[in-house]
């Protein structure tokens, strides 16, 4: 018998939901039905009014918290957050999350088989939107037996899943925790994403997407698209104070093997990434990401779109993340005061970059928690 | 929250401000009058603080706070969107009161500005004696002030009158937030606390 922490949701078991009712995708294309990949920590209340949905960023999953067998090395990469008297407190929420649609880790995705074929979707799986990711999460909701959440909480991408939710299900959701994220992303970061993408398209083993069937995978490609990811979700002071100009040897060796500590990193990161995510996975959630603005439909105008929203929002941001830095954070805050909705900004002092919306900062979890510490009142 | 546990100068601003307007707080500290403000009298309103302690309290209070720094002005609120924009006690702190002013004239419809009085007698006295004033109403010393531009009631109002700001309604108080026949006298040299609403020029 193992000891988790006093602290931890201890062990999971996900579970694989089915979504029977089709879903009409934004491009589209229609699904008859697909199944989602979930974990579930807590205990729903009786009249369901603390259920929490945990909205993952690109390479996440539903395993958010806790562990799933007693030699798990680590937890769920939210851990530091989610548990029995954490800032999402398991003691008090029922808290979901889950593996979207399109994902890699057991939900409906490139990687399952196609009904129609027998074989795994591969390219011909529909590409989506954060739209239709709410969409899905609603469904999903359904069979929970959850009309309205307290609270959906998210970073980066999970964050634009956390705008979606307040703009296209208002009576849904009662508070908004938007996290290191941004209206829309800039072209500097469809940018990052394109090489990222040509990374994987340009991998002779990407075989069209088709790879499945050759019994190779596009490691080369998926390996590059995240090395730059991860030199994009750390700050500049972040890599100098970790790894420096340290070279791995006395002197140098004037070839191209790993000399700098810094290239051993991004070598392990990208070679620890492609034995647990799918290339075509990765090339759909940057396209969603490219694709999300959700102020389009309104004129562009980002305060008419959040007029439609009811929810309470919480809004936070990091100095040293670059990636989605705070000014962007401040442009939705700015939508939402115009639009008269009810909004708190953090801004974190932070040293790690994008990265740090996964660390247990003092403040950040602090504001966090005293936030939701509310969210079990009744909408006022 | 009671009206009574409310700071006296904070309860007095909430007489001039009409039940169920649009309140910006500028500097709102642990966000009292914010919350009172809300809680009382249906305003809906946000506070602006820079500080992280008094942000992560206005946030346990449940009160709308945004982090900012006043010195940076008030670039991301529309023109005329507040029917109120109140600063208590910041703006002496401020790098161009001046500014600062105009911009909460632009943002709000109308202005609700306190600040303490260099123009007391206190004040006064520790000049006349050579040194700078340590008051009741202005207690740190010359080195770790944040108050970098104090100015009297008579400064205030001249500059209200280069600018065309116009002085709907004035308190003039002592530290206990009372007025009296001295302050109603000489009010420059008697008031500690002087609270100002302000709306800009008469288009």
């Amino acid at each position: 018998m193992n000891a988790y922490p006093a602290d931890s949701v201890g062990r999971v078991v996900p579970r694989k939901i089915a979504i029977e009712q089709p879903l009409a995708l934004d491009c589209g294309r229609t699904l008859p039905r697909h199944e989602l990949m979930v974990e579930t920590y807590g205990t729903l209340n009786a009249d369901a009014s603390n259920a929490v949905l945990i909205c993952h960023a690109l390479s996440g999953d539903h395993h958010a918290a806790g562990y799933h067998g007693d030699d798990d090395r680590k937890p769920g990469w939210w851990d530091n957050c989610i548990g029995p008297g954490k800032p999402i407190d398991t003691a008090r929420f029922y808290v979901v999350s889950l593996n979207n649609l399109g994902g890699c880790r057991g939900s409906t995705g490139p990687n399952s088989i196609n009904p129609d074929t027998g074989a795994p979707w591969g390219p011909d799986f529909p590409l989506l939107t954060v739209r239709d990711w709410v969409r899905s999460q609603a469904l999903l909701a359904d069979v929970l037996g959850i009309r309205q959440w307290a609270a959906v909480i998210g970073g980066s991408l999970g964050g634009m899943q956390v705008m979606q939710w307040a703009i296209d299900l208002p009576e849904r959701i009662r508070h908004a925790v938007v996290i290191a994220s941004a209206p829309k992303i800039s072209a500097q970061n469809i940018a990052f994403n394109e090489i990222a993408r040509q990374a994987i398209l340009s991998d002779p083993d990407f075989h069209g997407g088709r790879f499945y069937g050759e019994n190779v995978v596009p490691s080369r490609g998926l390996k590059l698209a995240r090395m730059l990811g991860h030199i994009t979700y750390l700050s500049d002071q972040a890599m100098r104070a970790k790894f420096g100009r340290e070279l791995k040897a006395a002197t140098p060796s004037f070839n191209f093997d790993v000399e700098f500590e810094v290239e051993s990193y991004l070598r392990y990161q990208g070679q620890s990434f492609v034995d647990r995510f799918d290339a075509n996975t990765y090339l759909l959630m940057t396209k969603a990401l490219d694709y999300f603005d959700p102020a389009r439909e309104f004129g562009d105008d980002l305060a008419a779109a959040f007029r439609q929203a009811r929810a309470r929002f919480l809004v936070i941001a990091f100095t040293s993340d670059w990636r989605f830095s705070p000014a962007r954070s401040r442009e939705i805050v700015k939508s939402l005061v115009d639009a008269g909705r009810d909004v708190s900004y953090a801004l974190i002092d932070s040293q790690l970059g994008h990265d740090d919306f996964l660390m247990p900062l003092p403040q950040y979890h602090r504001v966090l928690r005293s936030y939701l510490a509310r969210a079990l009142e009744p909408a006022a | 929250m009671s009206a009574a546990a409310l700071r006296p100068d904070l309860a007095l601003i909430c007489d001039w401000i009409r039940p169920g307007s649009r309140v910006l707080d500028l500097g709102c500290g642990d966000g009292a009058l914010l919350s009172h403000l809300t809680r009382g009298f249906g305003v809906r309103g946000y506070g602006l603080e820079i500080d992280p302690e008094n942000l992560a309290r206005c946030v346990e209070s449940g009160v709308n706070v945004i982090q900012a720094d006043l010195d940076d002005g008030l670039k991301d609120f529309e023109t005329r969107s507040f029917d109120y924009v109140l600063m208590t006690q910041a703006l002496q702190a401020l790098q161009r009161p001046d500014q600062a002013l105009s911009e909460i004239l632009r943002v709000g419809k109308t202005a609700i500005v306190t600040f303490p009085n260099f123009g007391h007698w206190r004040v006064r006295a520790a000049l006349a004696m050579g040194r700078m004033p340590v008051t009741p109403s202005l207690p740190e010393t010359w080195y770790n002030t944040p108050n970098i531009h104090l100015c009297t009631v008579a400064d205030f109002e001249e500059l209200c009158r280069e600018r065309g700001w116009r002085i709907i309604h004035r308190r003039l108080l002592d530290r206990t937030h009372h007025d009296g026949l001295r302050i109603r006298l000489a009010p420059n040299l008697f008031s500690e606390v002087a609270q100002y609403m302000l709306q800009g020029p008469a288009a």
